[in-house]
């Protein structure tokens, strides 16, 4: 089977029909949710205070649901406008925003207190559109998502890369742009279950991985 | 797009990612609609109010037609308290509940226009500005 990614950039696979198979279909949903569960798990926030957190490929909203239903506030940025559509048909409490991450993050310093991304950061590496260098493109991310996020304010990212290769690059994209942390291989012996979470703190915190 | 929002969102432009004049951006034919769904949550505002950049805030009051706001940040506010409460209860109808549908975002910096439609501003650059 081929991943989604080499198949056409984000923004045209996710079509109306794509998004809404994607986004209704149960096993998608279980998989998304219990992955969202595991990223907030890592990220290991102060339970008994309000976040802003940023949801970084938010789609149409599956990760987005959970953050809702944990009490978390969010933001979400995504490239293809009809999972966005999906979202706001679908009742979504986050502001979403129709934005390519290998652009950047929009937002201000220090504006959340976290930022998590559920299959999505993979995009990042292919070099699609035209003129697109993705070292550059995940310099520009890591860089700006730095920026956006409060001093000690984490990052978790569940991803799907293709080599490992693609790994290194993105680490080494997240260290040059100052973040300390590393990789999580949850399963790692199960080839259909073993998952990979980036786990990176935008400069130092006081509270443990 | 939350009213909250305007107060961190900047020019996506590379090259205003050093200029003052990128933030806040300015609203203009803007359809504000308030959403009464959105909960109160009195901790999540003062949360917030620790990080909003107030005189941005007033100002894009001012572009939205809103022009009674206090010209300083309330501060120490605290949900318990009756006044403060009621305080917070109308920031939460401004910052929450106040939803921009439709309308266009000016960078004063680059002139570049964001446009919101359905409730999504529009981030995507042309290849020149990225
Ligand atoms: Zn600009």
């Amino acid at each position: 089977m081929s991943r989604p990614e080499e198949i056409a950039p984000a923004e045209i696979f996710y079509n109306d029909d794509e998004s809404f198979k994607y986004t209704s279909n149960s096993r998608v949903q279980m998989i998304q949710a219990k992955m969202t569960l595991r990223a907030l798990d890592l990220l290991n926030l102060e339970s008994e205070e309000p976040h802003l957190i940023l949801d970084l490929g938010c789609g149409s909203g599956l990760s987005g649901e959970i953050l809702t239903e944990e009490g978390y506030n969010w933001i979400g940025m995504d490239i293809a406008p009809s999972m966005l559509a999906t979202a706001i048909d679908r009742g979504i409490e986050g502001d979403l925003f129709l934005s390519d991450l290998g652009n950047g993050v929009p937002f201000r310093a220090g504006t959340f207190d976290a930022a998590i991304s559920i299959s999505a950061i993979q995009w990042l590496c292919n070099a699609d559109s035209s003129g697109s260098d993705p070292k550059k493109r995940l310099m520009t991310f890591f860089n700006t998502l730095y920026a956006s996020l409060k001093r000690g304010g984490k990052f978790v990212a569940q991803f799907y890369p293709k080599t490992d290769d693609q790994t290194e690059s993105i680490l080494g994209a997240a260290k040059v742009a100052g973040f300390g942390g590393g990789l999580i291989i949850d399963e790692p012996e199960s080839k259909r279950n073993k998952k990979y979470y980036l786990v990176l703190t935008a400069g130092v915190s006081d509270r443990g991985v | 797009m939350k009213f909250i929002t305007t107060n961190f969102v900047k020019c996506a432009v590379k090259t205003c990612s050093s200029s003052d004049k990128a933030f806040p951006l300015k609203y203009e034919e803007c359809q504000v609609v308030l959403d009464e769904q959105q909960e109160f949550n009195p901790e999540f505002i003062v949360h917030m109010l620790d990080k909003l950049n107030w005189d941005a805030l007033v100002k894009v009051a001012r572009d939205l037609g809103k022009t009674d706001l206090p010209t300083q940040k309330p501060e120490g506010l605290d949900p318990i308290m009756e006044d403060d409460a009621a305080v917070l209860r109308d920031l939460h109808s401004l910052l929450i509940q106040s939803n921009i549908v439709e309308g266009k975002m000016v960078c004063e910096n680059c002139e570049h226009i964001y446009f919101i439609k359905n409730s999504i501003p529009n981030f995507l650059l042309p290849p020149h500005l990225c």
